[in-house]
């Protein structure tokens, strides 16, 4: 009897030691997640928190040597990034809302879908590549607009992916009453669902444009970069990402120090941007749960 | 709707009688209507069919742009180790190799983290913890990859060459077969690096998906399981693990395609070095380090299209994982009824 009460005893013992040991390791598992990311925002804050100051927004990228700013590279990103969302979230809006509204259940839906989740994972520097196959290999030369559509179609799997998400959490009870009001469809998808949904698909689309802000890979190939001040569209242009990779691999201090400043400027607002969007998109889905 | 009965007794209470007194004419305000909704109809179709065109006109232009790179080496493009650029000898097996390799290095250390993590979340933390921490995990897959790859060069490549090789070399290299992996100069940059950066960066996808997966497991399940007397650790193995399967699968192939095709942070660590090496402490390439590494600096059409031909591949890859992905993933949702 004594013998059967010490196994059991012991089997209950060892589960109990297991079980710790898997709880431990757990909590280090997530210690572990932390770590890396304090030590890289700390990295990025130390470095470039040093390496700010006035002439990042006033002068252009300097020359091996020589001091100088960002300037054109924050210019160039932001017009990049705002042509990409003028092309990428209508495109997008009106896709999820197909997708929604017209294609929910069907199998023409159901691919697009499955399509839109690849593309939406599926490396960016690939994107980069098809645009420079269709756009500048055939133009011959590199340009601003090539980038904004690399991005543009980055933009286009995010937006799509929320819109849709967002349609299908506005109560069919809202469509039904619009319709047996007498509004044709148009109409209430323009004026009922889109109003419903609103802050859902414009945090999609801050969503999109916080993921391209520090896209480097499908700029390379595209927009490509350019040390001078430029506005025109039809010619290479400079951009932040790209900026801090050519500057990052260099051997000068002087083009270190930039780097870390552009870094940690996009870091920043990424965060931000990516932080307070969630938090919509997450109070969103709760609150129609 | 449109045929509004003509012969209908006009009566000024109702709104319609109302409109038509005004001089609105239904009929045609009907068609109107109808016409505008086939319109936004066909807007919103033709956006859709966008997406599903994008991603066949990508596969299609770089099949197309590496077609004089396929011709010309066949399927030994695949298997060469070649990569002379002066001599016009191309071959992807280096950076296939690298892709490869990099990729397998950052699963064997996400999978069980995040792992890991997921259980924290969902079983091990109290409630008040799980949210913060769940939002700083995210955080860290808002960090554009360029930052991975400067904070890789600067700090952690630098680190690896002081602390890690030197002791790998030391420890691991004299073992037998593996220890083949474990030797190598301490320069910091190399396969190994390139894996830990990429499995930092894909922790918060696989984590994110294991967590959400795990919530869904119905609560009467984990408590039949704790009220036969199980651990939290045998309720999470034999209970939840195997009630989410195939999504947990579908959240490794995830991050799996991202660690596949991520350019940034392995570029800056990788050492881009066509060589084909043993060692895990040595420099090598990926496909996308090679591509963004070299795509501008390519001087003839046949250095162009074979990069082209390894972008095409990539696709190819990535495609297919993470169409694994999502119908493991769909698998499970179809389960839940969602």
């Amino acid at each position: 009897m004594s013998a059967v009460a010490d196994a059991s005893e012991r089997l209950y013992r060892l589960r109990r030691v297991k079980n710790g040991i898997a709880l431990a390791l757990a909590v280090v598992a997530t210690v572990f997640g932390l770590f890396w990311l304090v030590w890289i925002l700390w990295t990025a804050l130390s470095n470039g928190l040093s390496a700010i100051n006035g002439a990042l927004f006033t002068q252009m990228t300097p020359a091996p040597g020589e001091s100088g700013g960002l300037l054109n590279a924050f210019f160039g990103s932001l017009v990049m990034s705002a042509m990409a969302i003028a092309i990428g979230a209508p495109i997008g809006v009106a896709a999820g809302t197909y997708l929604a509204e017209y294609a929910r259940k069907n199998a023409l839906g159901e691919t697009i879908r499955f399509v839109n989740d690849i593309l939406l994972s599926a490396p960016s520097i690939v994107l980069g590549l098809f645009v420079y196959t269709i756009v500048v290999g055939p133009l011959g030369h590199f340009s601003g607009f090539a980038g904004a559509l690399a991005l543009a179609l980055i933009v286009i799997p995010v937006v799509v992916r929320t819109t849709d998400e967002m349609l299908q959490l506005v109560p069919s009870a809202m469509r039904e009453a619009a319709l047996s009001l007498g509004i044709p469809q148009w109409k209430m998808t323009l004026q009922v669902l889109y109003r419903a949904a609103l802050s859902g698909i414009v945090t999609g689309v801050l969503l999109a444009l916080a993921r391209i802000s520090g896209e480097t890979a499908p700029l390379l190939f595209t927009a490509l970069n350019n040390q001078y001040w430029s506005a025109d569209l039809s010619q290479p242009l400079a951009s932040v990402p790209v900026v801090i990779f050519q500057y990052a691999m260099s051997p000068y201090d002087s083009w270190h120090a930039l780097a870390w400043a552009g870094a940690f400027i996009v870091t920043l607002f990424v965060l931000l941007l990516s932080l307070t969007s969630r938090t919509v998109l997450l109070r969103k889905r709760v609150a129609n749960d | 709707m449109s045929s509004e009965p003509a012969s209908m007794t006009l009566d000024k209470s109702t709104p319609i009688a109302g409109l038509r007194a005004a001089g609105v004419d239904m009929a045609a305000r009907a068609a109107r209507d109808a016409f505008v909704d086939r319109l936004f109809r066909g807007i919103f179709a033709t956006a859709g069919w966008f997406v599903l065109i994008t991603l066949i006109a990508a596969a299609v232009s770089m099949l197309w742009g590496g077609r004089e790179a396929f011709g010309s080496f066949g399927w030994k493009f695949l298997i060469s180790p070649d990569w002379d650029a002066v001599n016009h000898k191309f071959g992807a097996l280096v950076p296939i190799y690298g892709t490869l390799v990099t990729a397998l290095i950052a699963m064997l250390i996400a999978v069980p983290v995040s792992f890991g993590i997921a259980l924290f979340l969902t079983e091990v933390a109290p409630n008040w913890l799980r949210g913060p921490i769940a939002s700083a995990i995210e955080l860290l897959a808002g960090i554009p990859s360029i930052i991975y790859g400067m904070w890789g060069l600067f700090v952690f490549v630098p680190f690896m060459s002081v602390h890690v090789v030197p002791w790998l070399n030391a420890h691991l290299g004299k073992l037998p077969l593996l220890g083949a992996l474990f030797t190598g100069p301490p320069l910091g940059i190399g396969m190994l690096t390139a894996g830990i950066v990429l499995a930092i960066m894909v922790i918060p996808f696989i984590s994110a998906v294991m967590r959400d997966v795990f919530l869904t497991v119905p609560t009467r399940l984990k408590e039949s399981a704790y009220a036969l007397g199980s651990t939290t650790w045998e309720v999470a193995w034999d209970v939840v693990l195997p009630y989410t399967r195939s999504a947990v699968i579908g959240g490794v192939f995830l991050g799996l395609g991202r660690a596949l095709g991520e350019t940034m942070a392995v570029t800056f660590v990788l050492g881009n070095a066509h060589q084909l090496t043993a060692s895990l402490l040595m420099p090598g390439n990926s496909i996308a380090a090679t591509l963004a590494n070299e795509f501008t600096e390519a001087d003839s059409d046949i250095y162009r299209s074979a990069l082209i031909a390894l972008g095409f591949l990539l696709f190819v890859v990535t495609f297919a994982v993470l169409a694994v992905a999502k119908l493991m993933l769909r698998q499970m949702a179809k389960r839940e009824g969602t």
